[in-house]
């Protein structure tokens, strides 16, 4: 696949500070991208950039293999979702999708037919003569959604489109979204803080921290191999251990680490093996051995608290020679939710369940 | 329950009185009883007495309380007084258009532009108003006057030869006067719905192809034509009933409605027929700003 967008060492500075950069990244044709991290990580600035927002200060983006410097938001082949989604209030459903049209100039009827096509790829069909300001949450996004799409852009900017509706509705927004894009075949860039909106969306995720990209990867190598102390952490719940004689050969690594013993597993590929490292397991990767069952290996410890999640149940686990108590997330299917607080409690794991990461 | 004269309350026993009184709408009613009774006296009144004036006529010294309409007859009837009216309205629709239009890139440059220093720009164009308003007035006549400074400028580039008469006494100056005059009050509502104008509505414009022009056409003025009402309305109302800017830059040409007025309240003494000129400027004056904001929601829907 081409590149769509080109991200050339950019940087964004504000006076002497400086918000982003340098960042590098390609942005494949077709491709479901998302920038995920915390708030201040800079995503937004990179999204508005590659919008044509605001210029950078260094460096330079091309969308297409075209050289964007210098061109403001109206001369890029992109369209944005804006997070407050900026519906224009004097206008109706219609209007507000076939404001970009006019300037094209296209016959009342092609415009028409556009418009229709557009409401109707977002569920809106129907709803063209309602004002612009008697929307509810999920039809200003689903307006904004088609008043982009209608244009027909070879990227679609979203900046956290979803995260001012309620739960429910996001998750089935983000269900659609993905299969809107699957069906049009348009590069997405969506900036997101929602973890679990980007991997269950993106074909693949960079994740900022200050201003930079700390990885780029699938959703499954970002939480599976994440590269990093900080993105383990930012993404789902992560055991960081106490560890001695850390130690690694070729693709291997291997770690004594009290209360569980010798571990070894695999680096993933593209690992920083020249900082000082920090071995972790995710909390679902912990099972319970039940009463009656035998395992190996199998860690010995005390159920110290527990939370209800509904289909899940966590647990904090003390186990001896480790300061931080052991996350456990297991089903309820076995009756995780009864066990009582105090009882001791068998743990086993899968033997490449455990990860290096550069501290 | 002193301030409370101006309450329609219904007949009633002490006991629901008090009920009455607690509750959210006898609170509501208590609270704006003293601005109430206080706009009642001085505003309501006074036009009472006024449209009461004009059905009744003088009769040399006295006036004839019999009910008469001759003097709306000969107010609408008579030349002069059409040809006044009609030169007060056209002078506040152009005061008023002109105004807002040179206020409005003000307003804009505060609004968009001001930064930080917001509120001390709008405190500099306020300085001009601290002077009173017959001191503005008469700085106007120093700036366009025979030997004035607009004259004497335009002599000393070599522009003009001779000093122009055609600047003060008459209907340009008060035109340019008044819309000095009012500048502050059209940039004031302008720039607060310039103010509540959603950025992100401008950057949206942007990303769906239009320029700053065509974004500021399609979006930033009719999310503003509240303010630009407003701002019409509050210069052009009050200036048609001004009558000190033309009596001292306007010449015998630059004469207007309020002039009449006055002259039939003062030397003329007949209060009935000045009434009456007042009464129908109020409802003319009142129709043309009605037809305004008619005509600028409908330009307001044309634009897509």
């Amino acid at each position: 696949m081409a590149e769509m967008i080109e991200i050339n060492q950019v940087e964004k500075h504000y006076g002497a500070f400086r918000a982003l950069g340098p960042v590098s990244a390609g942005i494949a044709e077709g491709e479901f991208f998302s920038l995920l991290g915390p708030s201040g990580c800079g995503k937004t600035t990179l999204l508005r950039l590659i919008g044509g927002f605001d210029e950078p200060t260094v460096g330079s983006i091309s969308i297409a293999g075209m050289d964007m410097s210098g061109k403001p938001a109206n001369m890029r082949p992109t369209n944005m979702v804006f997070q407050s989604y900026a519906i224009f209030p004097h206008l109706n459903v219609s209007e507000n999708v076939a404001y970009g049209l006019k300037r094209l100039r296209l016959g009342r009827e092609e415009e028409r037919r556009r418009v229709d096509q557009a409401l109707s790829q977002v569920e809106l069909s129907g709803l063209g003569p309602r004002m612009g300001n008697q929307l509810s949450g999920g039809q200003r996004q689903r307006v904004a959604l088609a008043r982009a799409l209608v244009m027909r852009p070879k990227v679609l900017l979203l900046d956290e489109p979803l995260s001012a509706l309620d739960k429910k509705l996001r998750e089935q927004m983000q269900v659609e979204l993905r299969h809107l894009q699957r069906q049009i075949g348009i590069t997405f860039v969506l900036v997101t803080h929602d973890q679990y909106e980007a991997l269950a969306m993106s074909d693949r995720i960079a994740v900022m921290f200050g201003g930079e990209i700390s990885q780029i990867a699938t959703p499954k190598d970002i939480y599976q191999s994440p590269l990093s102390r900080q993105v383990a952490d930012f993404l789902g719940g992560m055991n960081f251990l106490t560890a001695g004689n850390i130690a690694t050969a070729g693709e291997q690594f291997s770690a004594d680490i009290p209360g569980i013993g010798k571990v070894t597993g695999k680096l993933a590929a593209g690992t920083d093996t020249s900082t000082a490292p920090v071995i972790g397991i995710r909390p679902e990767r912990l099972r319970i051995v039940w009463e009656g069952e035998s395992a190996d290996p199998v860690i010995s410890g005390k159920v110290a608290d527990r939370h209800y999640f509904g289909e899940v149940t966590n647990l904090a686990v003390e186990i001896e020679g480790q300061e931080k108590r052991l996350s456990v997330v297991e089903t309820n299917d076995f009756g995780a939710d009864d066990i009582p607080i105090g009882s001791p409690v068998r743990l086993t794991y899968d033997k490449d369940a455990f990860v290096y990461m550069p501290n | 329950m002193s301030g409370n004269e101006g309450n329609p309350l219904p007949a009633m026993t002490g006991r629901t009185a008090g009920r009455w009184l607690r509750s959210d709408s006898g609170q509501g009613w208590l609270t704006i009883s003293p601005p109430f009774v206080y706009a009642l006296l001085l505003l309501a009144g006074p036009i009472l007495v006024i449209i009461a004036n004009s059905f009744w006529s003088q009769d040399y010294l006295t006036i004839d309380h019999t009910f008469t309409l001759k003097n709306y007859r000969e107010a609408l009837t008579e030349p002069i007084y059409r040809d006044l009216l009609f030169r007060s309205l056209f002078v506040s629709v152009i005061v008023s258009i002109v105004t807002v239009v040179l206020a409005y890139p003000v307003a804009w440059f505060v609004s968009f532009h001001g930064g930080k220093y917001k509120g001390i720009w709008l405190f500099v164009i306020t300085v001009p108003f601290w002077s009173g308003y017959l001191l503005r007035i008469l700085s106007w006549k120093v700036i366009l006057g025979y030997n004035g400074v607009l004259n004497t400028g335009l002599q000393y580039l070599s522009i003009i030869s001779e000093p122009l008469s055609s600047l003060l006494y008459n209907v340009n100056a008060v035109i340019i006067t008044l819309a000095h005059s009012w500048a502050a009050f059209a940039i004031l509502p302008l720039f607060v719905s310039l103010e509540k104008v959603d950025r992100t509505l401008l950057e949206a414009a942007s990303d769906l192809g239009d320029g700053p022009i065509r974004g500021f056409l399609r979006v930033t003025l009719p999310l503003t034509m509240p303010g630009i009402i407003a701002a019409l309305m509050i210069v052009m109302i009050p200036t048609v009933g001004d009558y000190v800017t033309p009596k001292l830059v306007g010449g015998k040409d630059g004469v207007m409605i309020a002039n009449a007025i006055q002259v039939q309240f003062g030397k003329a003494a007949n209060w009935p027929l000045g009434a009456a000129l007042a009464v129908s400027t109020m409802v003319i004056v009142g129709m043309v700003a009605g037809a305004m904001v008619l005509l600028l929601l409908g330009l307001k829907r044309l634009v897509k």
